[in-house]
């Protein structure tokens, strides 16, 4: 049996978006801003895929701006929020522990131009609250950047109450969206969101495209200096292929959101079950307050490199937050924010399902997990320790 | 998987020399849990040769497989022979590890030594405790400087 559950990481493209980017490769590949009509056709399906993305999101055509994907959208929020924010003395950001690093790592840069972020701590079941961002909300703050749906564990912020905060004490509130557009029903306006960012490859979408919703009013700064596409805010030929693709995506994905949750959530909650029966085992997150598709795990006594690897013999795609698979020396940031200790974060699985799962393969998924937990046990001379007793438990 | 050779996913999926011995002459454990690894290595030892070898590894696919390979290189030798197996022979036996992953090979040659210092100090039998440095201090199989620093013990990446 093949599964491919790595969803969080990237997904299939759906038929219907790859045949959404055929013409604009074979056809129509005049560039936008040429006059003639090739060229001009391609802007007006720009600007139709443009009024479209806004529709989904609840917002307007003008205050979408297409960018290379996620990581370019968060850099282009929160340094535009800075400058805005400089400009009237207030250099204070608040973000969470746990974001991705396309977040982390802006505001690492700006903290060496001398801004001071404060980077909330969150709380066990893997979620902030909106009064944790209401408590450190200061005089000179202005962005708070909270994620919708954390990536490795899935756990989804109270963002509706954080964007009331926000709007109530006069602060720009932007949220990486880019594991929870397409997967949960979003409308900016309803939610308070001043700026959004997401990502085409994570709803079936071509890779290389995402959007940044901002706001009419704030003034973008430009991460990427060139000719006048976007309102002279992204410079580039637009990647007509790109956007035809990912607004194709995101328009079946809003559609079916309802669907999809339906057909999730009971195999999902399974999945849970199944895996929480491994002794010493613990789910990372909140049961409840999570993405429809993403599941993670840690097991006591084993690393998770190995598990997938013995997973990828058996068909899996997964993903863990272990040392060994995050490239450096220390387990994930997001399991060490919600209060793993290192030696468990080492034992984490990450298993986010695509809406096409099927009972069969969640059982498969369960079994197959449990087997290769049971045989890396065997083999670890930690589990020894922790099963006679020698070291204590710590899940 | 193009991140390992073959030859370390064989002695991933097929370790050879797992487990552990009933009366060791010599028990060699390296790592800790908060690392992410653990080596533990044991030894039965007749006339200085190392008759039997057995492991247990907490740890990704090369721990897995270095320890597997570094069993192999040793079982039948004598402990002389042992004691001048380098994580560089273990990787190189392995057709090579990747340069973050060498600190695995470092754990296993480390964890045979302290199998060797185990057997000798349970045997009153003298040795030159510069061949037995303290684990983790190895500079060897350092292929490239790394920044970070495991936060976990502040040990130094290798």
């Amino acid at each position: 049996m093949k599964i491919y559950a790595d969803n969080a990481a990237t997904t299939k493209m759906s038929r219907s978006a790859i045949d959404a980017m055929i013409p604009y490769m074979e056809n129509v590949f005049g560039n936008p801003s040429s006059l003639y009509t090739i060229g001009q056709e391609a802007k007006e399906a720009l600007e139709d895929a443009r009024e479209r993305a806004a529709k989904c999101l609840g917002c307007e055509a003008r205050e979408i701006t297409f960018t290379s994907g996620g990581s370019e959208a968060d850099n282009q929020a929160i340094i535009s929020a800075a400058r805005i924010g400089e400009k009237k003395g207030k250099k204070h950001i608040i973000s969470t522990k746990f974001e991705h690093h396309a977040v982390l790592h802006t505001l690492k840069k700006l903290e060496m131009e001398g801004f001071e972020v404060t980077l909330l701590d969150v709380h066990e079941n893997g979620v902030v609250t909106a009064e944790d961002v209401a408590n450190a909300i200061r005089p000179d703050t202005c962005l708070v950047t909270i994620m919708f749906a954390n990536n490795e564990i899935g756990t989804v912020m109270p963002i509706k109450k954080i964007g009331a905060v926000c709007r109530e004490k006069g602060v720009f509130f932007h949220t990486d969206a880019v594991q929870a557009v397409g997967h949960m029903h979003i409308n900016v306006q309803e939610m308070n969101i001043d700026m959004l960012s997401l990502s085409a490859h994570k709803f079936h979408g071509p890779k290389g495209s995402g959007i940044l919703y901002a706001k009419k009013g704030i003034r973008l700064t430009n991460i990427i200096e060139g000719g006048a596409q976007e309102k002279g805010k992204r410079a580039g030929t637009e990647n007509i292929p790109g956007i035809m693709g990912m607004v194709k995506a995101l328009e079946d994905a809003c559609a079916s959101i309802d669907t999809y949750t339906q057909h999730l959530l009971p195999l999902r909650d399974k999945l849970i079950a199944g895996l929480s029966e491994i002794p010493h085992s613990i789910l990372n997150g909140d049961r409840q307050q999570r993405v429809p598709g993403t599941v993670n795990f840690c097991f006591e006594g084993i690393e998770g490199e190995s598990l997938l690897l013995l997973l990828d013999d058996k068909g899996i795609s997964a993903s863990s937050g272990s040392a060994c698979t995050s490239g450096s020396l220390d387990p994930s940031h997001v399991l060490l924010a919600i209060g793993r200790p290192h030696e468990v974060a080492h034992g984490s699985l990450r298993l986010s399902l695509a809406d096409d799962i099927t009972e069969e393969e969640i059982d498969y998924l369960i079994k197959s997990t449990k087997e290769v937990v049971e045989y890396l046990r065997s083999m670890s001379p930690l589990w020894k320790d922790l099963d006679s007793g020698k070291r204590p438990h710590v899940i | 998987m193009a991140l390992y050779s073959s030859k370390v996913m064989d002695h991933f999926r097929n370790p050879r020399n797992v487990g552990s011995l009933e009366n060791p002459s010599g028990v060699g454990e390296v790592g800790n849990p908060v690392c992410g690894d653990i080596m533990k290595i044991y030894f039965q030892i007749e006339n200085d040769v190392i008759v039997d070898v057995k492991f247990e590894t907490f740890g990704c696919g090369s721990a897995i497989a270095s320890s597997s390979m570094a069993t192999e290189l040793i079982k039948g030798k004598p402990l002389s022979e042992a004691l001048e197996l380098t994580n560089k022979a273990v990787a190189e036996a392995l057709d090579g590890l990747p340069a973050h992953k060498m600190h695995c090979s470092v754990l296993a040659e480390e964890a045979i030594r302290a199998a060797i210092k185990d057997y000798y100090d349970k045997n009153n039998i003298p040795y030159d405790p510069a061949d037995f440095p303290e684990p983790h201090d190895e500079e060897e199989g350092a292929e490239e400087e790394e920044e970070s620093t495991c936060s976990g013990c502040g040990s130094k990446a290798k």
